[in-house]
């Protein structure tokens, strides 16, 4: 069980996520500090300890749109927050597989901050509001990368492969 | 120019005989070129069904299959230094020299932050600088006026691109080499360290299309920015998500390789996967001439049966000058809702408007009047061949006489990293591709976006004004 600790609105993009500024910063090891830094709320948060990893992030639409920056997820993935959006834009998607965030497409998501949330295989279940809502798995192509621990592991994996 | 292009529908055996015959002694005194395209038997495949199938040496490939393309370019800018942080970390625990598969088709170019506006990033260029150097890798663009640009246009003029390619970018606007034909998208920096460890992309699904028929034909000031802004608006920041865009009609056919840069370049605004138009005539006028392309040059072509998932008719006669407002991309309404906003700052540049003829356009509109005194207008050329060429043809001189501010080529005020950024509470108006709060360096701003007609229309009046008024 994890608990909701923002609820986002749709078409939140890379420059909201990691603004463009910070953009020189680029280990995964140092980008967590400017986690959505121009929201000063969630960010002294993040940055003070004060949200338990594990937790919950909720937002509606096209989650990650814009800019190819891997940071984008380094540094949602360096505070261990689930993100679970009613969608997700197709780079922070695909970065999110390969660096192994936990992202849930759920279409019909509905959660406040403070909700307490299971997420099972197939669905995500909202325990305060005693909700059901079914998630999109994703698909094997993109499973199999997340099930070898990343796409660094599994490139190395089919790298030792070939020779 | 005469072109005689031959279409071949047999089998890839027979197309390689022809390809044999020396065409162009017979015909010489006819036709400049002979290109001899080959199209498979029609199995309806869209255009990027057909690259996907043979960079994965299939016959052919269905929406939703898992394909390893191999790749023919990828390209990386100043990123590059998290890319290889990534690389490294692959080759670790393996006892292998890390060495990137092919050297001569990997790109970097620098752009985001050039010349360096920090120790750290001049840091990370350094290091960049270095792993090139030890790689041997050939198309790298520096810190130089003779070869320096924003990536999307490098690739472009430097010939980089052909149709039919496959090219990944660690940057999300690579849509846009879908221009010239090819296959391009954006990717994550680890998954270019991958494509760099083997060449193939892993996983790949064979993404739906949706096809837009452009026919009828701009009027005055109405651009091919204006053309996208629409298409965007309509579509919305989600809806061609997971999907490539293929352009059709004859407002595509008759527009130039620049602007068709420039709608491909903004489909990922939509969420597309890339934007792509099928090659042509214009295409191999562009590579021959403008790219200095000398080999031979193949094209490729959806299937006149090719399945879509949908279709958009568009009708270029009945547009006009459109305007993105804040803070999405697809808040797209016509410049009659929103002329009048008085405006801070106008930015001409940027991968989707910086080229030659986005230049030219607002130097004639700008020429011999001047920007209203409460504007700043920067003006960023895309690459520094065309600063070059705009210097020559006398556009820059009448911009800044009117005013402007010439900054070098490269990213600048488009991120809002190192130049151009914004007070609290200024507007911009920019012919950039993004206008997501924070965009140009400051939350507590506004971006508009637009085409470089209006964008120079609005610097001369103060506010947000439609360039078919001007007297
Ligand atoms: S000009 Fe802007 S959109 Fe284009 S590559 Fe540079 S930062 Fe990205």
């Amino acid at each position: 069980m994890a608990k909701v600790v923002y609820k986002f609105g749709d078409d939140i993009s890379t420059d909201i996520i990691y603004p463009g500024r910070f953009m020189a910063t680029v280990l995964p090891t140092e980008t967590p500090q400017y986690a959505f830094a121009d929201n000063q709320d969630l960010n002294s948060k993040l940055v003070n300890g004060q949200i338990e990893k594990g937790s919950i992030i909720i937002a509606g639409k096209n989650f990650g749109c814009g800019s190819s920056r891997e940071q984008a997820v380094s540094t949602i993935k360096g505070h261990e927050l689930v993100i679970i959006a009613k969608n997700f834009a197709r780079i922070f998607l695909q970065n999110s597989v390969n660096l192994g965030l936990n992202t849930i497409t759920c279409p019909d998501i509905e959660a406040e901050i403070n909700d307490e949330i299971v997420i099972t295989e197939t669905k995500v279940i909202n325990k305060t509001q005693g909700r059901e809502f079914d998630l999109i798995p994703h698909p094997p192509a993109r499973q199999a990368i997340i099930d070898a621990g990343g796409l660094i592991n599994y490139t190395r994996k089919k790298l030792m492969e070939k020779i | 120019m005469n072109i005689l292009i031959i279409k071949t529908h047999f089998d890839y055996k027979a197309f390689n005989l022809l390809k044999k015959i020396d065409f162009n002694s017979y015909f010489c005194e006819k036709y400049l070129k002979i290109f001899i395209i080959y199209n498979r038997k029609t199995m309806g495949q869209t255009i990027v069904q057909k690259i996907l199938a043979n960079a994965a040496n299939l016959p052919a490939v269905k929406v939703g299959d898992v394909v390893e393309p191999k790749v023919n370019l990828a390209m990386s800018h100043e990123n590059a230094a998290l890319v290889i942080n990534q690389f490294l970390e692959i080759y670790k625990g393996t006892g292998l020299e890390p060495k990137v598969w092919e050297p001569g088709k990997i790109a970097i170019i620098f752009d985001h932050r050039v010349p360096a506006e920090s120790s750290k990033t001049a840091t990370n260029q350094k290091k960049v600088r270095n792993f090139v150097t030890e790689q041997n890798i050939t198309k790298f663009h520096d810190i130089r006026g003779d070869e320096m640009g924003i990536c999307h246009q490098i690739l472009p003029e430097s010939g980089y691109v052909r149709p039919g390619y496959v090219v990944v970018g660690t940057d999300s606007h690579t849509t846009s080499h879908g221009a010239l034909g090819a296959f391009s998208f954006g990717i994550g920096a680890t998954e270019m360290a991958s494509v760099w460890t083997l060449g193939t992309i892993l996983n790949v699904q064979v993404p739906p299309t949706i096809k837009v028929v452009v026919n009828g034909t701009f009027n005055q000031f109405v651009l091919p920015k204006d053309l996208i802004l629409y298409l965007i608006g309509q579509l919305t920041a989600e809806g061609a998500n997971f999907r490539v865009i293929e352009f059709h009609g004859e407002a595509i056919r008759n527009m130039t390789t620049s602007g068709r840069l420039t709608i491909c370049n903004m489909t990922v605004e939509a969420g597309a996967t890339s934007g792509i138009v099928p090659p042509d005539d214009e295409t191999l006028i562009y590579l021959r001439n403008t790219a200095g392309v000398k080999d031979e040059i193949e094209l490729i072509n959806p299937d006149p049966d090719a399945e879509y998932e949908k279709i958009i008719e568009i009708n270029a006669s009945e547009l006009v000058p459109q305007i993105a407002c804040p803070h999405t991309v697809d808040n797209v309404k016509s410049i009659r809702d929103v002329s009048g906003i008085k405006i801070n700052q106008v930015v001409l540049g940027s991968c989707t408007n910086g080229r030659l003829d986005d230049l030219e356009i607002a130097a004639k509109i700008l020429k011999n009047k001047k920007i209203d005194k409460n504007v700043r207008m920067l003006v960023f050329p895309a690459s520094g061949r065309i600063y070059k060429e705009a210097l020559k043809a006398g556009y820059l001189i009448d911009l800044m006489e009117a005013g402007a501010v010439i900054v070098n080529p490269g990213c600048g005020p488009c991120l809002g990293i190192h130049q151009g950024a914004l007070g609290d509470g200024e507007i911009a108006l920019s012919t950039t591709n993004r206008n997501f709060k924070g965009r140009m360096g400051n939350p507590n701003s506004e971006v508009y976006l637009s085409s470089p007609a209006v964008a120079a229309a609005s610097a001369i009046a103060g506010f947000i004004t439609d360039p078919r008024e001007l007297n």
